[in-house]
């Protein structure tokens, strides 16, 4: 079965590929980006359940430091959508006290990079004192904010933090990829009573992508700790979260012109990690390739790989590939940057090594 | 005038009251009675109350006896730790009785505590019982957080505690949190956030206070000054250790803190100021006997003079103990019952937390989540050891 698949363009929201598929999209075709999609989920999640609220720098007035926020303001009121000084640590403490009480904040760290000055108050304050109350506190918060590399913003802000999140037991650590993505999970995560960490992706913010019918329901919401198979393939199983995924999807189609028919799986969910669906993809194909965009050692790469060979060791025909960021604080030179992330081309090359094929072959019948 | 009469009437009440043999305390009267605070309140930026407070008999000799069975607990608590049945951190809070006992003379359980981790008294305070107390403390399932929290851990949100925080400072803007979450659904109650000296110079500390100003939530931030950040004494650790004074734009009480009147009322005076003003310090000055926890002997930076000083001249118990006998509402002997009554009650407590179990090892892997999902968590061998989060 032939799927045609066209180009996303990415940097110019005025040009909208329609995109086409047989499975994964409904046919309907109505186009919503990222940043549309997170707005529109706060705004039902707010309009639902009046002890959710928002909080962070420059969410309000400004309209949102990428416009996230946009227009919630204007809709809610400033003690529902609240500007904070520039103090993390204090307005993030304040956040987590008043999910103690019962509310249900919205956090927004304007990047993740900046959590590291309220990171005291993610780990000790929330994720653990359910646990340490024996459940007589419990802490409905959600963290959320662009996390990894944006374009040419230099070693203090380009940070990738699902590693480090995603280690922690009584945190949630949600990956959005598409707009449906971005509006299940959030959703999911405004609802959920536990701490949930959602890291966005600031490049995607402008990103189109198909929202069907279901999608656009404002009750709709994405299971946590279900990995999405955005393409299903027999050769290989690639597996990714935010940003790479929509490289990974770029690198089968080139890999499908070399007869390799890739399986691309979406993680969604960083903590709980889908193991299920990878190790059942990975019987499948019998082959691995994990991309991310931070530092390889202890990554999410790292914990996908253990536990493939933990539970299906016999089934790898090859050595597990990861692709990840550079073991280099972020350089700020263009090509330096470049060689600092993940490219598609990367990406085809792991794949090409896990099935043992470094030549191209000609195409499959 | 009135105060002899009311001596006169305390007195003819003593002495038929002696006469039948048995007297119980807890039918002690209601009637007013005012007492001087030893020691005026200092103001930063706010006129203090006035050192004139209320009270009654009934509200002195509970006074006595909370204060009691604090220290009894925490005295019991250090031999326990001595025994190796507590283990790990355990700060004890003998000497600072007053504070827990005066505060909640004058607020609700509706209000909200929220303290560091030297938190056994607070939660007696706030309707913790004896056993949860020593179970937890002792790491059994009748502990209040279970056995999972320990000494640092103790929490009673029914009660308006929230804990019980082992990392200083961190309780300071989640108080402020829960005074945002209070205003917000237009409680009318406020939240009394308590930190030592030591805590007193976290940054953090000042961004919640700041955002607690800008935004007048009914934070009373509570600095117990017992004069000793672990080693360190306040001189040593702060430019300005006059913390009453730290918030600069944010108002400020000194209090006695080892006087539970003078806590009293400066607690209902900052309840009053926050809920129409926004937040306020109060500083307790405060002691505490013990050292910052077991592991410190407590006299390395500290002489053994100071600390009988202080328990000569100031200790909260004796004070109490001072007012009673003065104002004739209870015999030398009926205050030495009190106190075994207590004593026999802390012993109780213990011998049924000692028969408490240790948590069910699958306890391990409960409550790390609200809703687990079904989530798979492992043990240290992932393959012998394994639970699914329900």
């Amino acid at each position: 079965m032939l799927k045609i698949l066209k180009q996303k363009a990415v940097s110019a929201p005025l040009l909208r590929a329609v995109v086409l598929s047989s499975r994964n999209y409904s046919v309907s075709a109505k186009q919503m980006n990222v940043r549309e999609a997170l707005n529109s989920a706060l705004d039902e999640e707010m309009s639902a359940d009046h002890k959710v609220f928002l909080m962070g720098e420059e969410v309000g007035e400004y309209q949102g430091a990428y416009k996230v926020t946009k227009g919630l303001l204007q809709k809610y009121g400033p003690e529902r959508v609240v500007d904070t000084p520039i103090t993390e640590a204090g307005f993030t403490g304040i956040g987590v006290g008043a999910a103690y009480y019962g509310l249900r904040p919205v956090v927004e760290f304007m990047t993740f990079n900046f959590a590291m000055q309220a990171i005291d108050h993610i780990i000790n304050s929330a994720a653990k004192t359910n646990y340490m109350s024996s459940g007589n506190i419990s802490v409905p918060i959600v963290f959320r904010g662009p996390n990894g590399a944006a374009a040419g913003v230099g070693a203090q802000h380009s940070q990738c933090y699902a590693a480090w999140y995603g280690a922690i037991p009584g945190l949630k650590v949600l990956a959005p990829y598409s707009s449906e993505d971005a509006r299940g999970l959030l959703k999911a995560a405004i609802r959920d009573p536990d701490p949930v960490v959602f890291l966005e992706n600031e490049l995607l913010y402008g990103e189109y992508f198909p929202v069907s019918e279901e999608v656009l329901d404002a009750g709709f919401s994405i299971p946590i700790g279900k990995a999405k198979i955005e393409k299903e393939g027999k050769d290989v199983s690639i597996v990714a979260f935010s940003k790479m995924v929509g490289f990974s999807l770029k690198a089968a189609e080139i890999l499908a012109k070399d007869g390799i028919d890739a399986e691309v799986i979406n993680l969604r969910s960083i903590r709980p990690l889908d193991r299920s669906t990878i190790n059942a993809s990975v019987r499948r194909t019998n082959r691995l390739v994990t991309v991310e965009e931070g530092f390889p050692q202890h990554g999410v790469g790292a914990e996908i790989c253990a536990s493939i060979v933990e539970d299906s060791f016999g089934y790898l025909d090859a050595p597990v590939e990861r692709i990840a960021g550079a073991d280099v604080p972020m350089p700020y030179a263009a090509n330096l940057e470049r060689l600092a992330l993940p490219q598609v081309e990367d990406i085809v090359r792991a794949a090409k090594r896990a099935c043992y094929r470094s030549v191209p072959m000609s195409a499959a019948a | 005038m009135a105060q002899l009469t009311q001596r006169a009437a305390t007195f003819q009440r003593t002495l038929s009251a002696a006469v039948s043999s048995t007297r119980c305390l807890s039918t002690a009267s209601t009637s007013p009675i005012s007492v001087e605070t030893s020691l005026p309140f200092t103001g930063h930026k706010i006129d203090p109350p006035s050192r004139s407070v209320e009270t009654t008999p009934q509200e002195l000799l509970s006074f006595f006896r909370d204060m009691a069975l604090m220290r009894r607990m925490e005295i019991a608590a250090d031999s326990l730790y001595k025994a190796k049945l507590i283990r790990g951190f355990c700060h004890l809070y003998d000497g600072q009785e007053a504070v827990a006992v005066g505060m909640e003379a004058a607020i609700t359980k509706k209000d909200c505590i929220i303290t560091a981790y030297r938190d056994h008294c607070i939660f007696l305070g706030r309707g913790g019982t004896l056993l949860e107390s020593f179970a937890e403390l002792m790491g059994r399932k009748d502990g209040c957080s279970k056995g999972k929290g320990g000494s640092m851990h103790f929490y009673k949100k029914e009660g308006g505690f929230y804990g019980g925080h082992g990392i200083v400072g961190a309780q300071v803007p989640l108080g402020c949190g829960l005074a945002f979450a209070q205003k917000y659904s237009k409680d009318e109650n406020v939240t009394f956030a308590m930190y030592g000296d030591g805590a007193a110079n976290q940054g953090q500390l000042f961004e919640a206070l700041n955002m607690a100003a800008l935004w007048d939530l009914p934070a009373i931030l509570i600095c117990e000054n017992n004069h000793y950040g672990m080693g360190t004494a306040e001189w040593r650790a702060a430019k300005s250790p006059a913390y009453y004074k730290r918030g600069d734009y944010v108002p400020g009480l000194k209090v006695d803190g080892m006087d539970a009147l003078a806590v009293k009322q400066a607690c209902k005076f900052a309840k009053e100021h926050a809920l129409k003003n926004g937040p306020i310090i109060l500083e307790m000055d405060t002691y505490r006997y013990h050292g910052h926890s077991m592991s410190d002997p407590g006299s390395t930076y500290r002489t053994r003079d100071e600390i009988s000083g202080v328990r000569q001249e100031r200790d909260p118990i004796e004070r109490i103990r001072k007012l009673i006998l003065s104002h004739d509402l209870a015999t030398e002997k009926e205050l030495k019952d009190t106190e075994k009554e207590v004593r026999k009650e802390v012993d109780e407590a213990i011998a049924q937390a000692k028969e408490s179990p240790l948590p069910d090892p699958s306890e391990l892997f409960t409550n790390v989540y609200v809703k687990g999902l079904g989530v798979e968590a492992f043990g240290a061998d992932r393959k012998e050891l394994r639970a699914v989060l329900p």
